[in-house]
């Protein structure tokens, strides 16, 4: 075990990747020389050559479309999307191609590509570095995604997304790449648990708090401050958000009866609507009360003086507990009023 | 072999389709082009015939697709007829090992890289997305996404450098896929890494309704030299001339000259595709016009200038051709649908709960109606 950053773990991880498979090869914007803007790829190209950490033309679609060709070859690319919102140009090869080949050719042509991408805010970034799409992705058949909170994880998970004959969608959260954890770097893919497995990142009794990546810190302080008001939440970090690891969430569910699901992501058909959805269709006779999103707002993501009021914080999180819990809560009023109240007209002008 | 660097016209606009390398005019006289010429020294009486035979077949197979599409059997077809020199003669300049990425309307591109015959019909019966695999004949399944295919030649082609090979990777796509991005994109890409890749553009003169003109005021070949790509602009209705020129591009590509890039300035004789209605954009006039210069008579008129296209061979060709079409309509007609549950096979490689869930479910669903299927004798 060793004290590593997530970003050095990442650069481990894709190292022992490319010593162990020579079909794994790197390809992105400033990953060479630079080792990427944020280092991650730092020091591969020296190890492995030009022909295996390519420095490509800044074209998003272009090192997508190149990486299909090259899995068609036979190679396993590994693909630095240099942040989050420049994947839309290259979404068309994505879930056209990259997500479809296997279906479309009934099996015969895998695409084990692997689409790493800095993701989602905290940083002070400026526009289109922040975005968090990963919707877009889940709702693509074909697609595994995935996002790491930790660099155990970010390590582990990588090298399974590499070895993984499907296209992953692998997101590493900015904002923790700095941060440090222990890590084991010989840990055998066989014995480490599998890519699409939740983890209970904290046990408890009273609350279910679903949520993945960086967000899953700021559900650890949300449990352990709540812990002080005597309410006990059991943390999920779901790793996997296609698919997801219902069986875990399940269990979770129905030890405690209460669901609140948490990510920065914003709200409509996101994320948390297919984790509310499917845990109410499963697990609708455990629950005590309605679940509760939260969420970034359906905004563009906004300037980096006010990110912090568009990601969702400890004590945003702590008010959608009380909500389950039907204990009072202060920071938010109904979600849904009805047309008697007088605030219907807030609501879609009345129309709803 | 040398070859120029580029036959590019510099400033006629792109809608001049006489500006192109030939060797047989369209009366089916043969035209010396001192280029071109060397490429197809080997190609006797013999090597044309069998040239004609193979665009004869793809013709047949082409009608055929037509009126199984009239006749209910298929969904949906693209027609080729008046390109089946530029498929033909630019397929075969691969070697069988080189890797093809064809668009949707490379009927004979795939006839030559062989495909056989519900190849051409199950897809757009709608049994399945594609029929062939790949590496059988290493020929990609034909691509919908205008210009998506460019970028995965290029792709591969990379790869063949990084094996070492001398294998060349090559991209069909039509004259509307040169606005898109990743068409640009894949000549950015083929040219920084040398790529050993082929891009053939078949312009038809339309893009469903639009006119290569709202596509280009330059002519298409000209734009590759930009991003450093030596080009040649042929003419797509002669067999000949496509072969040639192709040999050229894949030889470059293949001796490490990096990518190259033709354009086979032809004509879609037909609608875009059967639910296309050509009459609504284009004029009797043009379509009259290009019928003057189909492929096929061409090279019949310089055969039988030459003595060497017989009754005998005529009939040997039309009764193949025959035997294609009817094997096409044999593979349509006879197709069985696969069952319900397999919708869900091969969406990942690997198992995913989450699907194999929504499989469990919709196969209980299926199950409920087992008892009925028994009693009317099939399976759903």
């Amino acid at each position: 075990m060793t004290q590593l950053t997530m970003a050095k773990s990442i650069n481990e991880g894709l190292r022992r990747a490319m010593a162990d498979d020579p079909k794994v090869l790197v390809l992105g914007e400033d990953i060479g020389k630079l080792g990427g803007v944020f280092r991650v790829t730092d020091g591969l190209l020296d190890q492995f050559g030009a022909a295996r950490v390519i420095d490509t033309p800044l074209a998003e679609s272009g090192i997508m479309g190149a990486a299909v060709g090259l899995a068609f070859r036979g190679y396993r690319p590994v693909v630095e999307i240099q942040f989050d919102g420049f994947v839309y140009p290259a979404f068309d090869q994505i879930v056209c191609q990259v997500a479809k080949l296997h279906y479309r050719t009934r099996g015969n042509v895998q695409m084990p590509i692997t689409i790493r991408i800095p993701w989602a805010g905290g940083v002070g970034a400026a526009e289109h570095h922040s975005e968090s799409p990963e919707a877009y992705f889940v709702h693509t058949a074909g697609l595994r995604v995935v996002a790491v909170s930790n660099p155990q994880d970010a390590n582990v998970m990588l090298r399974q997304a590499i070895a993984s004959n499907d296209p992953v969608v692998y997101f590493e959260p900015k904002r923790l790449y700095h941060t440090k954890g222990e890590v084991d770097l010989d840990l055998d893919l066989a014995d480490a648990p599998p890519m699409g497995l939740a983890r209970v990142a904290r046990e408890g009794s009273d609350v279910t708090l679903l949520t993945y990546g960086a967000q899953v810190a700021t559900a650890m302080d949300a449990a352990t401050a709540a812990e002080d008001d005597g309410i006990s939440i059991e943390v999920i970090d779901l790793r996997s958000i296609s698919p997801v690891d219902y069986r875990t969430v399940a269990a979770s569910v129905r030890k405690t009866g209460r669901v609140v699901v948490t990510h920065e992501a914003a709200r409509e058909a996101g994320v948390g609507a297919e984790l509310i959805a499917s845990v109410t269709e499963q697990c609708f006779n455990h629950l005590e009360a309605a679940p509760v999103r939260v969420t970034g707002h359906d905004i563009p993501y906004p300037p980096a003086k006010l990110e912090k009021h568009h990601l969702p914080d400890l004590d945003r999180i702590l008010d959608a507990v009380d909500r389950v819990l039907d204990r009072p809560h202060s920071l938010s009023g109904p979600e849904w009023s009805s047309p008697e109240s007088g605030r219907a007209a807030t609501v879609n002008g009345g129309m709803l | 072999m040398t070859m120029m660097h580029t036959l590019t016209p510099t400033a006629e606009p792109a809608t001049n389709v006489d500006d192109v390398a030939r060797l047989v005019g369209p009366d089916g006289g043969r035209i010396a082009h001192p280029d071109l010429d060397p490429w197809v020294a080997d190609i006797d009486a013999d090597a044309l015939r069998s040239l004609y035979r193979d665009m004869a077949i793809v013709r047949r197979i082409d009608t055929e697709g037509v009126a199984l599409q009239r006749q209910g059997q298929l969904g949906l077809w693209a027609p080729c007829q008046g390109q089946e020199a530029t498929q033909v003669g630019t397929a075969r300049a691969f070697r069988s090992d080189d890797f093809v990425f064809p668009s949707y309307r490379e009927i004979g591109v795939n006839f030559v890289r062989g495909a056989v015959a519900s190849d051409f019909v199950l897809a757009w019966r709608g049994e399945a997305h594609s029929t062939f695999n790949p590496y059988d004949i290493n020929t990609a399944t034909p691509q919908i996404i205008i210009g998506a295919q460019a970028l995965h030649a290029v792709g591969y082609a990379m790869g063949i450098t990084f094996d070492g090979a001398d294998q060349v990777a090559g991209a069909y796509f039509g004259d509307g896929a040169t606005s898109q991005g990743d068409v640009n994109e894949a000549m950015v890409f083929a040219s920084s890494f040398r790529a050993p890749v082929v891009f053939v553009c078949t312009n038809n003169q339309w893009a469903i309704s639009e006119p290569v003109s709202v596509q280009a005021k330059f002519p298409i070949a000209g734009r590759a030299p930009g991003f450093g790509i030596p080009s040649l602009r042929v003419d797509g209705n002669d067999v000949l001339a496509c072969l040639a020129a192709m040999r050229w591009a894949v030889d470059h590509a293949r001796t490490g000259g990096g990518p190259a890039f033709i354009e086979a300035v032809t004509y879609r004789m037909g609608p875009h595709t059967t639910s296309d209605d050509p009459t609504r954009y284009r004029d009797k006039d043009e379509v009259e016009r290009w019928r003057q210069r189909d492929p096929l008579a061409r090279i019949e008129a310089l055969l039988r200038a030459e003595d060497a296209f017989s009754d005998d061979f005529a009939r040997e060709v039309a009764d193949e051709s025959d035997r294609w079409g009817a094997d096409v309509r044999s593979a349509c007609l006879s197709a069985r649908t696969r069952p319900a549950i397999e919708v869900f096979d091969d969406v990942y490689a690997e198992p995913h709960a989450g699907l194999e869930i929504q499989r469990g479910q919709f196969a209980a669903y299926l199950d409920g109606f087992a008892a009925e299927d028994a009693a009317q004798g099939g399976a759903r």
